[in-house]
């Protein structure tokens, strides 16, 4: 292990631009630390967001070498290339300054695509019943462990070419609503996921799938969103 | 267009792909069958006239890809010429009517 990394970090908006950092290598040192050690020592308004620092939050996601990656749990010996890191905001989000970019239209997204869970039990009712061992249930625990980091939606080639689309995590969200047996937004979800802004835009390139720090793969509950809004429109429930 | 609308065009997009895979197989295997001892017009038609059999093949084959190209080129013109709209749609719909009908016509023409 050499002594200094050399550390290439977004500064400003938009129109910013790369400056570069020599930062001590440590042992198990991971990029959020990285970013850290030029906050405290190197720059003292260097923008960027964290939170829990153990791949809970979601809050620091950045894109690193080239590809969006969780910060806190991405070590720097699995990404630095000859000693060198390149950090940047998310793509696919407007930037607000340096590492932070601007999540807004990435959680009004999950909205739009129905993101709210809809029971109609009151809590003087029963709690209901989900067998864990069945179908829905356990296509609701494949993607059920987002933690809305934005990796996906960064690295998704139709975010970027179509702005309006929903994007991986709101649709992987919708799905996970979709095989709920308790919820009961039906065919009005299952409208709100569907056309030129939702899952009938995606490529299946699995961009999301490869890169989901959760190992959610967003591409499946999206399949199975085109195979839902199939079903709906050919029984005329759309 | 409305949701509805769109999501009945990634299913017909689907379905006329299902039929496409078949007619290109047949066509492919076909052509490679028909050249092996060279190929001249006259044998093209000696075999298509009067044949309802390919007439249908070919008109299948034709109406299908009048569906099923537009649609994937919507894509297209929106994500890389962010050309969206009734324009767009509507430009799509004369592409199909020009495919269907270009391609029938030849499908007649060697049939009759």
């Amino acid at each position: 292990m050499t002594q200094a990394l050399r550390v290439r970090v977004w500064r400003g908006g938009r129109d910013g631009a790369f400056q570069a950092y020599e930062v001590p290598r440590r042992e198990s040192q991971t990029v959020l630390d990285v970013v850290t050690y030029i906050q405290r020592f190197l720059e003292p308004d260097l923008a960027y967001r964290f939170a829990c620092r153990v791949g809970m939050c979601g809050s620091c996601a950045m894109t690193v070498n080239g590809a969006a990656r969780w910060t806190c749990r991405t070590h720097v010996d699995r990404v630095a290339v000859d000693d060198r890191l390149e950090i940047a905001p998310l793509r696919n989000l407007p930037v607000i300054r340096d590492l932070v970019a601007d999540m807004r239209e990435f959680f009004d997204k999950w909205a739009r695509a129905g993101g709210r869970f809809q029971g109609e039990r009151t809590r003087r009712e029963e709690f209901a019943r989900v067998p864990p061992q069945s179908e829905a249930r356990r296509q609701v625990d494949a993607g059920i462990e987002c933690i809305g980091c934005g990796v996906c939606y960064a690295s998704c080639d139709v975010v970027t070419w179509n702005p309006d689309y929903l994007g991986p995590a709101a649709l992987n969200r919708a799905w996970t609503l979709v095989q709920d047996v308790r919820d009961r937004a039906g065919a009005a979800r299952l409208e709100a996921v569907a056309g030129d802004a939702g899952c009938h835009s995606c490529h299946t390139h699995m961009s999301c799938t490869a890169r989901c720090p959760k190992g959610i793969s967003p591409t499946a509950g999206i399949s199975g969103l085109k195979r839902a809004v199939m079903r709906a429109t050919l029984k005329g429930e759309l | 267009m409305t949701r509805k609308a769109e999501a009945v065009l990634w299913i017909a997009q689907r379905a006329s792909a299902a039929v496409l895979a078949l007619c290109v197989v047949v066509h492919l295997a076909t052509v490679i069958y028909a050249v092996q001892g060279g190929l001249s017009a006259a044998e093209i038609l000696g075999r298509t006239r009067g044949s309802g059999a390919w007439l249908a093949f070919y008109a299948t084959f034709v109406v299908a890809v009048a569906i099923h190209a537009p649609i994937g080129l919507r894509a297209v013109l929106k994500e890389w010429l962010a050309w969206r709209g009734a324009s767009r749609d509507l430009a799509l719909l004369a592409l199909s009517v020009f495919l269907a009908w270009t391609g029938l016509r030849a499908a007649l023409a060697v049939f009759a």
